[in-house]
């Protein structure tokens, strides 16, 4: 087997065209079902923190971006029933014991929480997961709040001198957690203008 | 041909098994098996990647010369893992939802890996697509024993959100042994893993003894 390097570098060469040609085949059979599924679970997850009932848009297709801290844009969601804003829903995350917390929040028009779930984390299974609505109804309780109630300075844990329980044996989490919503509502409050007026020359 | 294939089948189910004898693919088996599900679940995902990449290998032997084989078994088995991640992405979504975050995992197993060398590069195609099917089913039924143990002692159920993984029919399988806050948190803590893999290698070896085998040594070239 006394074959040059040319002779190699043609197998590998070969067989990572060949691979290559294959995934580029079941990617283009696949990327339009992808699409959909994600656009699904899209959806999924904003009518659980947007009542059906207050909105007769499709949320996915009306969408604003709005710069956030610089480098960092906020896709919102926006619920309308006939012409009019009734609530917005957007990504906030927060830092949790194992890493980033990624949640949606629904927020009304009048400001208060409509909903809040949990999308993805790395929390500790058994401690930091009551955080998710199919192990715990702890994340419900943030439903109806808004900045100012409870005051900002109770957006806290308890252990902090807040109003929200922690768990026993996780406090870092719901932390986390808490700090995510409340930042989540002051970033509505200062957009609120933007988020909630109807012209459609905005996005 | 029949006696060899019972062998190649022995081997990969108990005899020379990727996880309680040889070993090998430790990371995935730490990070799947704190329910029994979860490790069915991966050690499905890998037996297809297993048979697939040994079934490719033993068929395009010839032109895989050795100076570049170990380039193109990687290569290979990538390809596989990620054709089983956009299938499963696009065609059984609530089942990627689950496993989606630990299928790119099986790129690092080094299980697939050893077999390509250690079998599907000298053997013919068939008994080469066994060899992956039955060490990918040998590292299912391991993953699988030692995520029961892990969950029932850790969570105090067993094969939760089994509906999740195979569909709804098989509801029944989703036991509660132990009641909430019984379990022991360390057991589907990583330490967990561990203690539970350690002591099934030797409930394995004490299985043997009893029948009077001889020890095997965890190697990953014994077989061939």
């Amino acid at each position: 087997m006394n074959r040059g390097f040319a002779f190699h570098g043609a197998v590998l060469g070969g067989f990572c065209l060949g691979f290559g040609a294959v995934l580029a085949v079941t990617n283009r059979l696949t990327e339009a079902d992808i699409a959909a599924r994600a656009n699904e679970d899209r959806q999924a997850s904003l009518g659980q923190v947007i009542p059906d009932d207050i909105h007769d848009n499709d949320l996915l297709t009306d969408v604003l971006t709005i710069p956030a801290e610089p480098g960092r844009e906020v896709t919102v969601y926006r619920a309308t029933e006939r012409g009019a804003v009734t609530g917005v829903a957007y990504e906030v995350s927060g830092t949790g014991y194992a890493g980033q917390i990624r949640m949606m929040l629904g927020v009304g028009a009048d400001g208060r929480v409509l909903g809040v779930r949990v999308l993805a984390h790395r929390e500790t299974p058994g401690l930091g997961d009551k955080i998710e609505v199919k192990k715990s109804d702890w994340i419900q309780r943030f439903g109806g709040l808004a900045l100012g109630n409870p005051p900002v300075e109770k957006w806290q844990v308890k252990k902090d001198g807040g109003q929200f329980d922690q768990f026993t044996g996780a406090t870092i989490t719901p932390r986390g957690v808490v700090a995510a919503i409340r930042d989540g509502l002051a970033f509505f409050s200062e957009h609120q203008t933007q988020l909630t007026e109807v012209h459609q020359d905005v996005r | 041909m029949s006696d060899s294939y019972g062998t190649i089948a022995r081997d990969g189910l108990w005899d020379n098994n990727g996880v309680l004898v040889m070993l090998l693919g430790m990371c995935p088996t730490m990070a799947m098996t704190n329910t029994a599900t979860n490790g069915l679940g991966m050690g499905l995902a890998t037996a297809v990647v297993m048979a697939a990449s040994s079934l490719l290998v033993a068929t395009f032997r010839r032109w895989i010369t050795q100076e570049v084989r170990i380039p193109v078994y990687i290569l290979i088995v990538a390809s596989m893992v990620t054709l089983v991640d956009l299938s499963m992405n696009a065609w059984m979504h609530e089942l990627y939802k689950v496993l989606g975050l630990f299928i790119p995992l099986i790129v690092s197993n080094c299980l697939p890996l050893a077999r390509l060398e250690a079998f599907a590069a000298r053997e013919p195609v068939l008994p080469s697509l066994a060899d992956g099917l039955f060490m990918g089913i040998g590292f299912t039924l391991a993953l699988t024993a030692i995520g029961a143990v892990r969950e029932v002692l850790g969570s105090g159920t067993l094969f939760a959100d089994a509906a999740l993984l195979l569909g709804p029919a098989f509801k029944f399988m989703e036991l509660r042994l132990l009641p909430e806050h019984m379990g022991v948190l360390m057991m589907i803590l990583p330490p967990g893993g561990f203690l539970v893999t350690g002591l099934l290698v030797v409930a394995k070896r004490m299985v043997d003894v009893r029948a009077g085998k001889p020890i095997q040594m965890a190697g990953a070239h014994s077989a061939g």
